[in-house]
């Protein structure tokens, strides 16, 4: 029999990962997916921030707090790989380490306030699924909805920027504003994820239902659908692992059943999956050795 | 400052300059990233190192980091190549995956172990000086003879492949043509980064082993575009964030890795902007300084030309920004300097001319503008009428070799497609040559 608090918890997490899996796969396609992690990292810092500033646990504002300082690392990132010699993935790390160690550094001055054991930030870094209550499900429905709705209202618009963003300049699009708006929903996304998953887990949430499902279709559409679908059945999945197996954590349990579906995918997927390639190879090689001595003409 | 300070000072500079310098391999071959999956990625390694050996230090812990960063290398070129996932992608999954997998191990084996993922992402550098060996007379914490071996065999690792190390970090195609196998040489880089992360780990946390090897030498790669002045370069920030990092640790009494990330993070800002060829500042400043010494051209061509036209030219500086169409803000300042170059002389006050020496200057300007309008209307037949405004943009680049060149191609012509004279080469001297 699922209690209350179970299933509080499996909607939270299914809604979570299909809303990561949408609005990761416009990051993963356009080369942004560790993005996310950088702004999982970055947003740390914030929080404390927010967290200092009030004096006492606000998850809105330190979601705020979170939301502001992760851009603030994307903006970092973007500024290096434009202004310097630095390239993406160099300043990826930077971001992510630099903003992380002032996270660190804030929340130990936390740690010695008097209220301090009471912020609850490690579950901000590992994760604590358990913790989540009707009000975060509500919070996640909403931001997914407003999401689904906003990604709809613009698919065509979004999807041209993600495949050809200089095709869509030059057609007079504001490609500069929805390259933003698409980088604010992965902002949104990762940080209403980071007291689930935590902080180093938030980006697998975001690549691997993308990934996965590109196996399966070149449909820029179903690929979408897919991917929401298939984060939905691995939050569901894992976290009810999670909860009959003792000492699951479930942000890992998570991301390890959806890799477990991914190496699958990669392995019996027809067309681009290991076995079908392999077939065909070995289809290609036996059609040159029954061809004809001296080949055709 | 007390022994205890002087030992975490000094296990955090062993730290830093084995993460700085192989970080400078890592951020050459765009591999910064696989660093960071590294770190995160030998986690259900030392788990398993741990349950099979119940040991937290030793040989097992790091036979388990050095084969966890060979799979985890191995592991992303089989995503990237094998399954075609684009390469951040794929090290997002297996570093993410191979996490995943250490936090559920350690939190299932946690009852038999104390192995705490917290302490492995911040580490307890305000600690590790406490658990001490007796060497000779000497307490030395244990934490620094680790990180001393690392270092040692980081730096004869640097200093025996050095060449190896040197050209497939820049040309790996090269290297396996010379028949230096670059593959090999990667994943021997690769175990290097897994040892040092784990001789780091209990001391500094991943979190700074990550920020140590990425930031010194993206630091570094900003001052110089020499490798040994890189890796110098890098391990001096190294030093320099475990000194400064404590400090601002201890005056915080907050965490000390943290504290050096952000140094190290705020030494980066400060190479990116006041770097002497590649930083903001130093860019801007060419560039005004570039935009300056156009303006200043433009005003002695302009001169020039009037005085070929009317004879002698005196103006006010309202006149010249009226009739030269050079209306800026920074007239001012340029009219200054070319007076104070000794390039226009004030005839009446406000009022200048060309001096003898504005003269030279000026012609090199006017025999560059025509010498490409004829080499534009020669060469490549474009019609009279475009020809100036191409020349108006090469005339401040065309120095006086290339100005020999063209009037050699041209047969030393005399005249330019307008019939305007092109000015010979300012004579050397007074006296005739031999």
């Amino acid at each position: 029999m699922m209690t209350y608090n179970t299933a509080i918890v499996l909607m939270g997490t299914a809604m979570l990962s299909a809303l990561a899996g949408l609005v990761g796969c416009f990051a993963v396609l356009r080369r942004h997916a560790l993005m996310g992690d950088a702004l999982a990292h970055a947003a740390l810092p914030g929080l404390c921030l927010a967290y200092l500033l009030l004096g006492e646990r606000s998850l809105p504002a330190m979601l705020l707090g979170a939301l502001l300082s992760g851009w603030l690392g994307v903006l970092c990132v973007q500024g290096l790989c434009a202004g310097t010699r630095i390239k993406q993935d160099a300043a990826v790390g930077i971001v992510l380490s630099v903003f992380f160690g002032a996270g660190i550094v804030l929340s130990q001055m936390i740690q010695q306030t008097p209220s301090g054991g009471k912020a609850g930030l490690d579950s901000f870094i590992f994760g604590k699924t358990a913790g989540m209550i009707a009000l975060d499900v509500y919070l996640i429905a909403g931001i997914a909805f407003a999401a689904l709705l906003l990604l709809l209202l613009g698919y065509k618009e979004f999807k041209l920027v993600t495949f050809d963003p200089d095709f869509a300049r030059i057609q007079g699009w504001p490609a500069g504003a929805l390259d933003l708006t698409l980088k604010a929903l992965l902002g949104l996304t990762v940080v209403i994820g980071l007291p689930t998953v935590g902080v180093v887990m938030i980006a697998a949430l975001l690549i691997l239902p993308c990934v996965t499902m590109r196996f399966w279709t070149d449909q820029f559409r179903s690929l979408l659908i897919g991917s929401a679908l298939f984060g939905s059945s691995m939050g569901l999945l894992g976290t009810w692992i999670s909860s009959t197996v003792e000492k699951m954590p479930t942000g890992p349990c998570i991301i390890l059943v959806g890799t477990l579906l991914f190496l699958a995918s990669a392995l019996v997927a027809p067309r681009r999956g290991w076995l079908a390639r392999w077939r065909m190879a070995n289809q290609a090689r036996l059609h040159t050795s029954l061809a004809p001595p001296g080949g055709v003409p | 400052m007390n022994v205890h300070d002087a030992w975490t000072i000094l296990i955090a500079c062993a730290c830093n300059l084995a993460c700085g310098l192989l970080g400078c391999f890592l951020l050459l071959r765009r591999m910064s990233l696989i660093g960071d999956a590294i770190s995160h990625a030998v986690l259900p390694g030392l788990a398993v190192a741990f349950l099979l050996s119940g040991q937290r230090h030793g040989w097992p812990i790091f036979a388990a980091a050095v084969a966890m960063s060979l799979i985890t290398t191995m592991l992303i070129q089989w995503v990237h190549r094998g399954a075609k996932v684009p390469e951040d992608a794929s090290i997002g999954i297996v570093f993410s995956a191979l996490f995943a997998l250490g936090v559920i191990l350690i939190t299932r084996i946690a009852a038999q172990v104390d192995l705490d993922p917290q302490c492995v992402l911040y580490g307890v550098l305000e600690v590790a000086s406490l658990d001490t060996v007796p060497i000779g007379s000497w307490e030395v914490p244990r934490v620094m003879l680790t990180l001393a071996a690392a270092l040692g065999i980081t730096l004869l690792f640097i200093l025996l492949l050095w060449k190896e190390l040197k050209i497939t970090s820049f040309d790996p195609a090269l290297a396996t043509a010379l028949g230096i196998p670059a593959g090999l040489m990667q994943y021997l880089l690769m175990a290097m980064v897994g040892t040092v992360t784990v001789a780091s780990f209990e001391a500094v946390g991943s979190i700074l082993v990550i920020a140590m090897l990425i930031v010194p030498a993206a630091a570094a790669h900003l001052l110089t575009d020499r490798l040994p002045m890189m890796l110098i370069l890098a391990g001096a920030v190294g030093v320099s964030t475990a000194v400064l990092g404590y400090a601002g640790a201890v005056w915080l009494n907050t965490s000390t890795a943290g504290m050096m990330a952000v140094v190290v993070g705020m030494q980066l800002a400060l190479a990116v902007a006041f770097s002497p060829q590649q930083g903001i500042a130093a860019k801007w400043w060419r560039r005004r300084r570039l935009a300056q010494r156009i303006a200043e051209e433009d005003v002695l061509g302009w001169f020039y030309r009037q005085e070929e036209k009317t004879g002698a030219v005196e103006r006010s500086m309202e006149e010249i920004a009226k009739e030269a169409a050079l209306a800026r803000a920074d007239l001012g300042s340029i009219l200054k300097r070319l007076k104070k170059a000794g390039h226009l002389e004030a005839m009446a006050p406000d009022r200048m001319s060309l001096s003898n020496q504005g003269r030279q200057a000026a012609l090199s300007v006017i025999r560059a503008h025509r010498l490409w309008e004829s080499f534009l209307g020669e060469h490549l037949h474009l019609p009279a009428d475009h020809l100036h405004a191409p020349a108006e943009r090469m005339e401040h680049y065309v120095g006086p070799k290339l100005q020999q060149a063209i009037a050699h191609q041209l047969a030393n012509q005399q005249l330019d497609p307008q019939g305007k004279p092109i000015p010979g080469l300012p004579p050397p001297s007074a006296e005739p040559g031999p």
